[in-house]
């Protein structure tokens, strides 16, 4: 176990706000080594591996600590770092998913911008914990100032002897590339992300096996969010229970949301789980010129869309965001006020999981063309009354059939914005035009 | 032929996979070629091919799927703009009529004197400074505004 | 085993099993378009979606193994709505243009669509349009119809050994292609014609020439090479339209190589001789049977007066059955003849009782496999797909080859060197064995001969992987080793260095029924086609040889033929190869004849004819019947195959094949052949491989661009004082001919390889390379 939980460090600076993956950010010179050695960086792994700290003992303090997996699907990370073969001989290797692609996500790119070395370390940690020699971060093609600054980051965390072999002179070897995507979506899937790290295209495997056991080149393999690494030495600073004590029950510690859209201050905010709505709203300066909000979209398009009265007195949390027919997602809060055409943002959702469908099984590549190619004609003005039903039901067979989540995440807009904002079709559908203004066309 | 820098970078890939897996850098390979060529003809995928000892149809597959590739001459900037949600809720559309309008083109159309080629793009995890538009698929610029946009342009002829 | 429950029935299967193997084994259909036994999973069509107990989605059958207590249910609806609604998006974008497609009548999406579709649609929009694409020669595609399975991709990738098809592009927009404009060229590429479910990839010489419904199918065996693929002939108004494999797991699973679906095409050539022929004053005239018969046995009566019946050479190729080798060896001993032979390519073989050493599917199975003289991929095209599946199973291939050829498969010890030094490889790999395991006798034949020898590192290291815990290993030697002038010495060393390790020694000889024929006792040591023919016949027959090509054993057959008093030919088709020829009895091709084969692994099929011999052509063996008939001589009565086999072959008791003789001693070896004289090595394609396919069009179509070279290493160009500007004389069949000179790495030190062209026309080139190169 874990003992010396030191005064939690929060910068005073930033109310509300808890930066933890972002510690370095309101620092000059965020990025450098310097600066992250200067707040306690790399002490944990110097820690761990000084005392000799056995990976269950680490195992278990992540379990305390409650943390899920930050990339979306929530799952617990010390039970995932478990269901590697840590003890097997060969080749195994950890993977960071820096793909962020689900529109509205854009906090890896500041984690990796503003403090990138507590990634690394975090990454150093789990592969010690799990036995990989090698890791990878895959990172969105898009954002390349960030790919070359973590080139850089990588190139200091060796130079320091933090990465390599023999780290910390305890004969422990582990080595850690930067690699970049091209532009494709899909590679943010885990197992599509393999597949492009092996050098094809990004077609996701069919699970089991689980990438625990075939992985990278068939070895055993972790994925993980950027932001689930990040987290790992703070953990380890202070102990799982005080990262626990961060947010709420089944939501520990802190989440980074994503907030763009219709806001006076777009951007990244890191606060403790469970804050409400309405004080996350007001942190990113609430809705744009004085509009009024009409619905968010609280975790990225593949989570349900959710109208303003009922996230109003929601918390962002997991449980929070469940309670009102959504999910947290990958935390990327997309803010639309009363000018908002549902159907056209409708269609362009759409048109992004069409167009990002790798096109390997078939209700995903027919299907996602077939809703968009629907929305399309409705939005052209040839919208015909039984569209909606057609939709609904089109999406419905995708959900659920596919090899990845693609396929279902595709459906859940399709679905959400016709729930909650039908008469708006309809209107558009019998008259051929938006029931909105054309204030944003 | 391949040039000797290229070969280089190439090579400084190759180093982060295991050796019997050469494969694993073509994503990385084609970018360098691109970004020395301004685009990906057939005979470049090829060399990528044999210099990672690959079939040619794996490079291609591969130079298919990832949108940042492009397979045909995109002028001296490629700009790409994304039009999605959160640029979308944030006016993009806007700023796409402009371009189009000011270069003459459409979407995947390059302008008369070549330079410029506009790209319809997807998020590009950078939502917080929409709108926003890379250049060339490494430069990118955030929170346009239309005039903002105009001096980018000026600043690059 | 592990209990699951399926529909509701429970049963015990095999853990790791997939619930679509289960459902296959119990006879419970599951559809499915991307599922292949033979192929790697894909899991992409979705047809396959079942209902799983306990599980909220439904999953792919053939992706999901079983587990304990697992229960599933493939007709629910639950699970029928979600095959019901992948077949609706199937069906979104295609064609639906049956009645015009060629696959129309045995389309995979056709039936599915019948029994789990829905009728009408709901897609309202555009449907999407693929360009075709131009594979290459034999396989036309009409890509709109293509339905994503990529089965054709990972059959080439998986079996075929390249990826030479891929899936570009992404989403709706994915789309089948070859390299831009290249061609498929696997010489297994057929076989994806009958892997696609639906009609975007079809069989170009085929296509528009039938509806499925109007033809027979019938099934007969290749002749092609010695593996005995078992085909399924198409026939429409007595013609074979086309070709496909006929599955037998131990022999050719479910596929077939390129030439033994396409050869078809070469059954009806123009060259066909439709009636018996005879020369009269210089002048090829048209007879009835009668009159050849008659002709040819006072013919034969008074050449045999004349110079002894054993101055008569039967020549027969080893396609032959056993039936017509059984009657061609009882005519030659009725008359009296010792000269008999099927070996036409070899030049020094006197082996008995050679065969594969083990089942064909058993190669699979070997830890390592030692390949001697092998153009693997054209002698036998569907074998060497066994030792691919070797390597990916974990097994090893050591090459030594006089040509480092690329077999598709990852080769673990390479020695490259001229043919007549495979014989000092493999003493060099016993000997390296030897002194490793201390072992101070290996055979008294050759001890005095390994003290000689000093290994190298090669050596060594092929002998360590042979010496290898609990490692299966197999030696085999290919045609162009069974070849050699050396070639009884190359197997008795093979023999020696396997039963070192207990390992198999196999050969890998692609006579089609090399096996039978050895089997019926013909070819006695000694007595070879090349010495026969040395010996300045009277009188020369031979069946089912084109002897300018066939004959390569000897390097001037011509030259015999021209000399011989009187020559008959049983043959299917005429050409200037015959010129010299008196006599052309019209023989029917493998078709039209029953028969019976013994391939490689000993296995023994017996086929009935698939259509009537075309025009006056009859089956050799009733030729041969009423030949004997006509000659006088005894029991010549039979009246069909079976008859015949009956007597060859003993019923309910085990076959007892020759033993293998061992040579007296080791005769043709030299230990310091590392002289600088000039090796030939030849590569024969495989669509140039017997009289068939040398016929066939679609295989002959890429021809244009072959030419005629000579290929060698930069190195001995260099020794030679050549480069890549001379020409390179060569002698064929007593002519010399000049060649462009390739410089080719892949080629040994001192060793020129011929490749040679073949167009197939009535004009054959002569294309039989001389056994000495000169300069
Ligand atoms: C279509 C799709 C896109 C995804 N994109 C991302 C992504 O951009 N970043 C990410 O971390 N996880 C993404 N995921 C989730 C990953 O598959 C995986 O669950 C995650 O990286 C695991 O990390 P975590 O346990 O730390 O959350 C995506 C999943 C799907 C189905
Ligand atoms: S061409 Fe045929 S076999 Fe190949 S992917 Fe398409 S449907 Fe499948
Ligand atoms: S047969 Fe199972 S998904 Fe295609």
């Amino acid at each position: 176990m874990i003992t010396d939980t030191a005064e939690l460090r929060i910068n005073p600076v930033i109310k509300k706000e808890f930066p933890l993956c972002l510690r370095t950010k309101f620092i000059n010179n965020p990025a450098s080594i310097e600066t992250y050695l200067s707040i306690g960086g790399y002490e944990q792994i110097k820690r761990v591996l000084k005392n000799k700290i056995t990976p269950e003992a680490l195992i278990e303090e992540i379990k305390i600590s409650g943390l899920r997996g930050r990339g979306g699907a929530g799952f617990p990370t010390g039970l995932k770092w478990s269901f590697m073969p840590r003890a097997s001989q060969g080749d195994k290797y950890i993977v960071c998913n820096s793909d962020e692609g689900e529109p509205g996500t854009f906090k890896d790119r500041d984690i990796i911008k503003y403090n990138p070395h507590q990634l690394i370390e975090g990454m150093i940690i789990a592969a010690y914990i799990m036995g990989a020699k090698t890791g990878y971060n895959y990172i969105h093609g898009e954002i390349w100032g960030e790919y070359c600054s973590f080139e850089e980051a990588i190139k200091e965390a060796r130079a320091a002897g933090f990465l390599g072999s023999n780290i910390c002179k305890s004969n422990f070897n582990f080595d850690l590339h930067a690699v970049h995507g091209y532009g494709a979506y899909i590679c943010g899937e885990e197992t599509a992300l393999i597949e492009s790290i092996e050098g094809k295209k990004g077609q996701p495997r069919f699970k089991p096996p689980f990438p625990a056991t075939f992985g990278i080149y068939g070895k055993p393999t972790n994925v993980n969010n950027t932001e689930t690494y990040a987290t790992i030495p703070w953990i380890l600073e202070y102990g799982g229970q005080a990262f626990s004590d961060l947010g709420v029950k089944n939501s520990g510690g802190t989440k980074i949301f994503s907030v763009s859209g219709h806001v006076n201050k777009p951007g990244n905010y890191e606060i403790q789980m469970g804050m409400p709505f309405k004080d996350l709203l007001d942190l990113a300066g609430g809705v744009w010129n004085d509009r009024k909000l009409k619905a968010v979209i609280p975790g990225g398009p593949s989570t349900a869309l959710v109208p303003a009265k009922n996230i109003l007195n929601a918390t962002m949390d997991y449980e929070g965001l469940t309670a009102i027919g959504s999910s947290l997602g990958a935390g990327s809060l997309i803010v639309m006020d009363d000018s908002t055409c549902m159907v056209k943002t409708l269609k362009r959702l759409s048109y992004f999981f069409y167009e990002e469908s790798c096109g390997q099984c078939t209700p995903c590549r027919e299907g996602t063309g077939w809703v968009y190619r629907i929305i399309k004609r409705i939005v052209d003005g040839n919208g015909k009354p039984e569209d909606l039903r057609l939709l609904t039901d089109v999406s419905k067979k995708i959900s659920g059939r596919t090899i990845c989540a693609l396929g279902d995440a595709a459906a859940v807009p399709v679905l959400s914005f016709i729930n909650h904002f039908e008469k708006e079709f309809e209107y558009y559908i019998r008259h051929g035009r938006s029931m909105i203004g054309n204030t944003h066309d | 032929m391949l040039s000797i820098q290229s070969k280089n970078k190439i090579d400084q890939e190759l180093k982060k996979y295991p050796d019997n897996q050469k494969k694993s850098a073509v994503i990385a390979a084609l970018q360098i070629i691109q970004k020395e060529k301004g685009w990906l003809s057939n005979k470049d995928i090829s060399l990528v091919s044999q210099y990672l000892e690959i079939p040619e149809i794996a490079a291609m597959e591969v130079a298919t799927f990832y949108n940042m590739f492009d397979l045909k001459n995109v002028g001296k900037y490629k700009i790409s703009v994304c039009t999605n949600i959160s640029c979308m809720l944030r006016d993009a559309e806007k700023l796409v009529n402009h371009m189009k309008k000011k270069f003459d083109i459409d979407f995947n159309e390059l302008s008369k004197d070549g330079k410029f080629y506009l790209k319809e793009s997807e998020c590009m995890g950078a939502c917080g400074g929409a709108p926003l538009i890379t250049i060339n698929n490494h430069d990118m610029y955030e929170n346009l505004t239309i005039d903002k946009f105009d001096e980018i342009i000026e600043g690059l002829k | 085993m592990i209990k699951i429950k399926i529909n509701g029935k429970s049963i015990e299967v095999e853990p790791k099993t997939t619930i679509i193997q289960v459902a296959d084994k119990v006879g419970i259909d599951i559809p499915r378009f991307c599922y292949h036994k033979k192929l790697t999973v894909a899991a992409n069509c979705r047809m396959c979606l079942v209902e799983v107990k306990n599980f909220p989605k439904p999953l792919p059958a053939c992706a999901t193994q079983v587990m304990e207590g697992m229960e599933i249910s493939t007709k629910s609806k639950f699970t029928k709505e979600a095959q019901q609604s992948v077949m609706e998006f199937l069906l979104i974008n295609h064609p639906l243009d049956c009645p015009i497609c060629d696959q129309g009548g045995e389309c995979d999406l056709q039936d599915t669509a019948m029994a789990y579709g829905a009728s009408g649609t709901r897609y309202t929009e555009e449907k999407r349009v693929v360009f075709n694409k131009n594979i290459g020669p034999l396989i036309s595609t009409d890509l709109t119809r293509c339905i994503q399975c990529t089965r054709c991709v990972r059959f080439l990738k998986e079996v075929g050994g390249v990826m030479e098809l891929g899936l570009v592009g992404r989403g709706e927009h994915a789309e089948i292609s070859a390299y831009v404009d290249k061609s498929v060229e696997s010489e297994l590429s057929g076989n994806i014609i009958d892997l696609c479910p639906v009609g975007a990839l079809t069989s170009k010489p085929f296509r528009y020439s039938a509806r499925t419904w109007e033809l027979i199918r019938r099934y007969t065996i290749s002749p092609h090479d010695s593996l005995g693929s078992n085909l399924e002939t198409h026939i429409k108004n007595n013609i074979v339209m086309r070709v496909l494999p006929k599955e037998n797991e131990k022999i050719n699973e479910c596929w077939i190589s390129d030439r033994d679906r396409y050869s078809y095409e070469g059954l009806n050539h123009e060259d066909r001789l439709t009636h018996p022929m005879l020369k009269k004053n210089n002048k090829w005239i048209k007879v009835e049977w009668e009159e050849a018969f008659e002709f040819i046995t006072q013919k034969l009566n008074k050449i045999t007066q004349s110079y002894g019946a054993d101055s008569v050479a039967f020549i027969m190729s080893p396609q032959s059955t056993l039936e017509e080798g059984f009657l061609f060896n009882k005519l030659a001993k009725s008359m009296g003849s010792s000269n008999i032979d099927y070996r036409i390519s070899q030049k020094g073989s006197e082996l008995n009782g050679s065969w594969l050493g083990c089942q064909v599917n058993d190669i699979e199975t070997l830890d390592l496999a030692v390949i001697i003289g092998a153009n693997l991929r054209q002698e036998q095209p569907l074998l060497a797909h066994r030792f691919r599946k070797m390597t990916s199973h974990g097994g090893s291939i050591v090459l030594i080859n006089g040509l480092d050829d690329e077999l598709l498969m990852p080769i673990k010890e390479r020695v490259i060197c001229s043919p007549t030094e495979y014989s000092i490889e493999i003493l060099k790999i016993i000997k390296s064995i030897q002194t490793h395991k201390k072992i101070k006798s290996i055979d008294k034949s050759i001890d005095s001969i390994l003290k000689k020898i000093t290994t190298d590192s090669n050596s060594q290291k092929i002998s360590q992987l042979i010496l290898e815990k609990n490692v299966r290993v197999g030696i085999f030697l290919g045609q162009g080793a069974l070849d050699l002038e050396c070639a009884n010495d190359l197997y008795y060393l093979s023999n020696i260095l396997s039963s070192l390790v207990d390992g198999i020694c196999g050969s890998l000889s692609n006579y089609a029924n090399g096996v039978g024929l050895d089997y019926l006792g013909i070819g006695a040591p000694g007595i070879n086609t090349k010495n026969i023919l040395k010996k300045n016949m009277a009188a020369i027959i031979t069946m089912n040889i084109e002897p300018d090509i066939d004959i390569t054993s000897d390097t001037n057959i011509q030259s015999h033929l021209k000399a011989s008093k009187f020559n008959i030919g049983i043959t299917p088709y005429a050409s200037k190869s015959f010129d010299a020829y008196d006599c052309l009895l019209p023989m029917s091709t493998f078709t039209e004849s029953s028969g019976t084969y013994i391939n490689i692994s000993r296995q023994v099929q017996s086929v009935k004819a698939v259509v009537s011999s075309l025009a006056e052509s009859r089956p050799a063996w009733k030729i041969l019947r009423v030949l004997g008939n006509y000659l006088g001589y005894d029991d010549f009565n039979y009246d069909s195959t079976e008859e015949i086999v009956g007597e060859i072959l003993p019923s309910n008791t085990l076959m007892t094949y020759p033993e293998i003789n061992k040579p007296e001693k080791i005769n043709t070896i030299n230990i310091r052949s590392t002289t600088n004289s000039l090796q030939s090595y030849t590569i024969v394609r495989h669509e140039d491989s017997d009289m068939i396919v040398r016929r066939a069009r679609a295989l002959h179509a890429r021809d244009a661009k072959f030419s005629d070279v000579v290929n060698i290493h930069p190195t001995t160009l260099k020794r030679l004082k050549l480069t890549d500007k001379n020409l390179f004389e060569v002698e064929r069949n007593g002519v010399k001919i000049k060649l462009p000179i390739h410089s080719d790495l892949r080629v040994a030190l001192n060793t020129v390889c011929y490749h040679s062209k073949y167009k197939p026309s009535f004009k054959l080139p002569l294309i039989k390379v001389a056994d000495k190169a000169t300069l």
